[in-house]
């Protein structure tokens, strides 16, 4: 196995684009799928000595959180936590401390599991990610990166850089959460991020909510607009919320949870996340 | 196969070695650096009985690649103590019998540093979560937890 170390985004394309590459950012999948011989590299390319990478930075869009920043980094930075406290909120329940102080949000993406923690929360946050390539660079909408369990969109040769995050609106607040059986160190049975922001007299002005571990990639939920834009966000709306959350559900049985389970939850935590970015966004 | 050549700096002094690329972190400090303080438990990331402190972060050694580690500043267990004076963490576990078998309980020193390194004044519901990713199977972690709380007062105090 060889172990390269480019310094530009176009090197490590280059160095992505042979035959058995793969890209290590925290290690905290690759190492594991390594030493399980799931996967055998013919060449390892890590990709955190890329510019901007590792990097957090605030602009008057917004910001940009560098795709192999440790997890661990981004859940201490106060500034980003106050802006889009669902999102680090998510971050903080992957894994371990141990696991935070390496896992990454471009490796949470790329791994592809319908559970991981940071991607239902990025969505709802409305977050793109800027993808490397051979020859150029492309934004993408996260909820079009996953197309199944460990497949994802990009080419041989890209690589995500960094995710961006819209600067958050006046009244706005988002929320993530999971139900695990333990109380920690677990995998999501059901997680449920959202964002919103409201008007002054306290009408929705925008929603986004997404549900992972619920079908084989996370989804976005449809129809929202019309439940909730221009009104407030009554005990119809709400139970209309529910039922489209049931309804995006086509989940696996395993032992963690049955189908009719995870579909019951997948309403429930889409309400009570919902609650809580209404109450930030209110200013609670 | 080729081997590639790393310097590191471990507990303070410089450290070259030649490493395999597949070999871990743990797998160097352990089979090349006989720094076997660092214990491999589970090789996967779950049990925690490999950390140690990568540039100032919390991390397990059985998750990082041993190449990765050039450049780096690297603490381990055996950097905690000073000379035979041990860390008032490690005293407050003998104190406090906060260990059994003793597998875990390097990764359970090194990640209590850590947390009282940015938390001097942890709740206990900090320290259990702060030390989920440490699993012992001897103590049921009471003893663990009330030895991190106390040496923390101790600590703040001192």
């Amino acid at each position: 196995m060889e172990y390269v170390t480019p310094q530009s985004a176009s090197e490590a394309s280059q160095a992505l684009l042979q035959e058995g590459a793969f890209a290590l950012a925290g290690g905290t999948d690759l190492l594991v799928k390594l030493k399980t011989r799931f996967v055998s590299p013919s060449i390892v390319v890590d990709i955190k000595r890329v510019p901007k990478i590792m990097t957090i930075e605030q602009s008057a869009e917004g910001w940009w959180i560098g795709a192999a920043t440790p997890c661990a980094e981004i859940v201490e930075h106060d500034s980003l936590s106050k802006d889009w406290s669902g999102i680090v909120e998510a971050l903080s329940l992957i894994g371990s401390t141990q696991i935070q102080g390496r896992a990454t949000l471009g490796g949470n993406l790329c791994n592809a599991s319908p559970a991981a923690d940071s991607v239902p929360a990025l969505i709802a946050a409305g977050a793109t990610c800027v993808i490397s390539g051979q020859t150029k660079e492309r934004e993408e909408a996260v909820e079009n990166i996953v197309t199944a369990p460990g497949i994802t969109t990009l080419s041989k040769g890209e690589f995500i850089i960094g995710f961006k995050l819209p600067k958050p609106k006046l009244r706005s607040g988002d929320a993530y959460l999971r139900l695990i059986p333990r109380s920690e160190m677990d995998i999501a049975v059901v997680g449920a991020g959202v964002s919103l922001s409201v008007t002054e007299d306290g009408k929705i002005e925008a929603v986004r909510v997404s549900l992972g571990a619920i079908a084989p990639t996370q989804v976005l939920l449809t129809g929202l607009e019309d439940i909730f834009v221009g009104k407030e966000p009554d005990d119809d709306a709400i139970q209309k919320l529910v039922a489209v959350a049931e309804k995006a559900c086509k989940p696996i049985k395993d032992k963690r949870g049955t189908i009719e389970y995870r579909t019951k939850i997948a309403g429930v935590l889409a309400k009570r996340a919902f609650a809580i970015a209404l109450k930030r966004a209110n200013g609670y | 196969m080729s081997k590639t050549h790393v310097s590191t700096c471990i507990n303070g002094d410089t450290h070259e070695f030649l490493c395999d690329t597949q070999n871990t972190l743990l797998d160097v400090l352990r089979h090349e650096l006989d720094l076997t303080g660092s214990k491999e438990g589970c090789a996967t990331g779950d049990c925690g009985a490999c950390s140690v402190m990568l540039d100032d972060r919390l991390v397990c050694a059985c998750l990082v690649l041993g190449v990765e580690a050039d450049g780096k500043e690297i603490e381990t267990i055996e950097g905690m103590s000073s000379g035979s004076e041990l860390h008032p963490i490690q005293q407050k576990f003998i104190d406090l019998a906060a260990l059994q078998c003793g597998i875990c309980t390097p990764g359970v020193l090194v990640a209590t540093k850590a947390l009282l390194t940015k938390n001097k004044n942890p709740s206990e519901e900090e320290v259990r979560f702060w030390l989920a990713g440490n699993l012992c199977r001897c103590t049921g972690y009471d003893k663990i937890v009330r030895a991190v709380l106390e040496v923390a007062a101790d600590m703040r105090n001192a």
